[in-house]
């Protein structure tokens, strides 16, 4: 995994609480198979509206996120981290974050940084202010810094750490090889009716009949279209 | 002082505590996988040249992007299409077991676990989907984990993890004829908000809780992340142990007695102290109806759509001023004058039997409302639309000028093609209604199987007291 130390670039405000995955990502483009390309996809929906604060020519290099409250909330999705890093952020900002996005961040080289509501809005203010404008995090001093400002942001050690030596979790875990195993020894004592999905058990098999689309469709569209 | 059931849990599988800011490792008893979160972890370990380290403790079935129709022919979405074979390539080189679309036991990944009896107490249960938190229904700590974590389980069997922290939800009293766990869960929503819950694990407590069926009790533990939980949990009892009994993968014989008396134990000790607690009386509940763009924007079937400018906190109100422009609603508008287009019965969160059964009640004997677009009926699996279609429920649904499909997760998502088209309006038993979260554009009102069914009949939204 990529190393994220210092980042700096441009800031971007999202001023919204509650970004759900399903906008950062709508669910049609997760039917791809790779890790990456997925750039495209970010706020595919809010992208159509030529509003959007991505669609301001400052904000369209955009590096920093720097959104409401419950960031992330809903599907599980990597996604979601996945088209936020294609599309060049590498820092996202938040009062608060959904447990599985905080997660996936770290996992994908992305910093979640947290920050009061009160930082969030003043950050909001400098960088409308100046559209365009860089900011800095810092992440072994836990800073950003924005124009004159300089604030402080909450992070775990641990992901800190983590972030900031690229470390892959899986050859962490993997250091722990004696523990794993004697934990595996102690459940097959302790816990003998755990089930395993193997070999396969279930109920008899039977056919299932296929359903058919009707063949007619007399719908004139939408009941707010009828209405006009 | 004592633990609770959750803490419980956890040190039940704690393969090493962390020191100083490390997490702690946890052990995973069993990983559900789907064709969408799991291709990139499979291509993880092919990279890497690691293999799982338990097969088997891993099942895998296809649900989020599979068709409702004519499964028996070729999928017409080229990419739909590579996604589920990918999958079956993976579970074929991989050695895990697939039960696949056409197969008796496939269906949505968080219905296979519990009919196939491999959801269990005590045990801790993943996948790569937020709903995983169904199953902490039967007294399991059960979470959903992003495609990284995915692999990590797949090649060590265990995850990297704080300490969740504890939070009661308790539920008293009896609840009123007409109220469902449905409602239950969207009234704890609207009340803790999204965010109530992160963190924490939520445990359902309550005279009211006790009495819910297992069918009722996922509904409620499914949307738990929809709070913002890490999990949402039930103590197990009598009832969770009636419904495990005999099924495939449940304990049999002196074993099946050896995991009782342990999974008597899953209890929160009188003397154990929640990081919080809520407390919500059920006679005080009613049918709930969501009329924004979160599940914690919902509100009594009987309120009125929000008038803004009457709320105080300026990023509640900028988000309902958002929601109310998105749905098409006007303020103060009562949530009873809303006319839908279509109506969508199904997915985790009601999709079961239980929910069928209680849709086909209301519809039998009636028609759906000429005004409405589609009313479709999906099972959650495809045992549950053969047990439907024992029953003779299919012919209700059918009579009544409602789709009968096959099982998957459908409209939930808008995955496969099952979706709607902009400014279309749903009644929904789903999980979710984020902007365009069943079709681009589209907007959703959740609820529960009762109060859909009754709108399919009336076209406005209604509750089976206004037929």
């Amino acid at each position: 995994m990529e190393k994220l130390t210092v980042v700096t670039g441009v800031g971007v405000p999202l001023r919204r609480s509650n970004v759900d995955t399903d906008q950062i990502i709508p669910a049609v483009f997760l039917k791809r198979v790779t890790k990456s390309g997925f750039d495209d996809a970010l706020f595919y929906a809010w992208r159509r509206n030529p509003d959007f604060v991505l669609n301001q020519e400052p904000y369209r290099n955009g590096k920093i996120l720097v959104a409401g409250p419950d960031f992330g909330i809903g599907s599980s999705r990597e996604h979601a981290v996945w088209a936020l890093h294609d599309y060049g952020f590498r820092v996202v900002i938040a009062p608060r974050f959904a447990d599985i996005f905080y997660g996936n961040t770290a996992k994908n080289g992305v910093l979640a940084a947290i920050m009061p509501m009160e930082s969030i809005e003043l950050l909001w203010k400098l960088l409308e202010e100046e559209p365009g404008r860089e900011m800095t995090v810092d992440l072994g001093e836990r800073t950003v810094t924005c124009g004159d400002v300089t604030l402080p942001f909450e992070v775990g050690d641990y992901v800190r750490w983590r972030l900031m030596n690229g470390y892959d979790d899986i050859d962490l875990t993997l250091r722990h090889e004696d523990d794993i195993v004697a934990y595996e020894k102690m459940r097959a004592e302790k816990f003998p009716f755990k089930p395993t999905t193997l070999p396969a058990r279930h109920l008899p098999e039977e056919p299932i009949s296929s359903a058919r689309e009707p063949e007619e469709d007399n719908w004139l569209g939408p009941l707010a279209d009828r209405d006009k | 002082m004592g633990t609770t059931l959750a803490e419980k849990v956890w040190a039940d599988h704690l393969v090493r505590k962390g020191e100083n800011a490390e997490p702690d490792l946890i052990y995973i008893d069993l990983m559900l996988m789907h064709e969408v979160t799991s291709p990139q972890a499979f291509e993880g370990l092919r990279l890497a040249g690691r293999k799982p380290r338990h097969t088997d403790l891993l099942i895998a079935t296809e649900d989020h992007n599979t068709p409702t129709v004519n499964i028996d022919q070729p999928n017409p979405d080229k990419t739909s299409a590579t996604q589920l074979s990918t999958l079956e390539k993976n579970c074929k080189e991989f050695g895990v077991r697939l039960h696949p679309l056409g197969d008796a036991d496939q269906g949505i990944v968080h219905q296979v676990g519990p009919q196939l009896g491999l959801t269990q107490p005590g045990m801790t249960v993943v996948c790569g989907d937020s709903h995983t938190s169904t199953h902490g229904a039967f007294g399991a700590l059960a979470f959903g984990i992003g495609t990284s974590e995915v692999e990590h389980v797949m090649a060590t069997q265990c995850l990297s993890l704080k300490p969740f922290k504890t939070m009661a939800v308790n539920v008293e009293g009896e609840l009123p004829e007409g109220v469902t766990a449905k409602d239950i869960i969207l009234a704890i929503i609207a009340k803790i908000g999204t965010g109530g819950g992160q963190g924490h694990v939520i445990e359902y407590r309550g005279e009211a809780i006790h009495k819910l069926s297992m069918e009722a009790r996922m509904t409620i533990c499914n949307m738990s992340i929809e709070a913002g939980a890490r999990a949402g949990m039930v103590s197990p009892d009598e009832i969770t142990f009636e419904y495990l009994k005999g099924r495939p993968h449940a304990p049999q014989g002196e074993m099946w007695d050896k995991a009782v008396e342990y999974w008597k134990t899953l209890k929160t000790d009188d003397d154990a102290v929640f990081d919080k607690e809520v407390t919500l009386r059920a006679e005080d509940l009613q049918p709930y109806v969501t009329w924004g763009t979160n599940p914690g924007q919902g509100l009594p079937i009987t309120a009125n759509v929000p008038d803004p400018e009457t709320i105080t906190d300026e990023t509640k109100r900028v988000a309902a001023e958002s929601a109310i422009k998105y749905m098409g609603l006007k303020p103060g508008q009562p949530i009873k004058s809303i006319a839908v287009d279509t109506v969508f019965i199904g997915s985790c969160t009601n999709g079961r039997i239980e929910d069928l059964r209680a849709a086909a009640a209301i519809m039998k004997g009636h028609h759906k409302a000429k005004s409405l677009h589609r009313v479709l009926v999906v099972p959650a699996s495809s045992r549950v639309r053969l047990q439907a279609e024992k029953e003779g429920l299919d012919k209700i649904f059918k009579d009544f000028g409602a789709e009968w499909r096959n099982a998957g997760c459908s409209m939930c998502l808008g995955m496969n093609p099952d979706k709607m088209v902009a400014d279309e309006r749903s009644i929904s038993t789903s999980n979710r209604n984020f902007e365009g979260r069943q079709g681009k554009g589209s907007r959703t009102h959740l609820a529960s199987p009762a109060v859909a069914a009754a709108t399919a009949i009336r076209g406005t939204i209604s509750s089976p007291a206004d037929l």
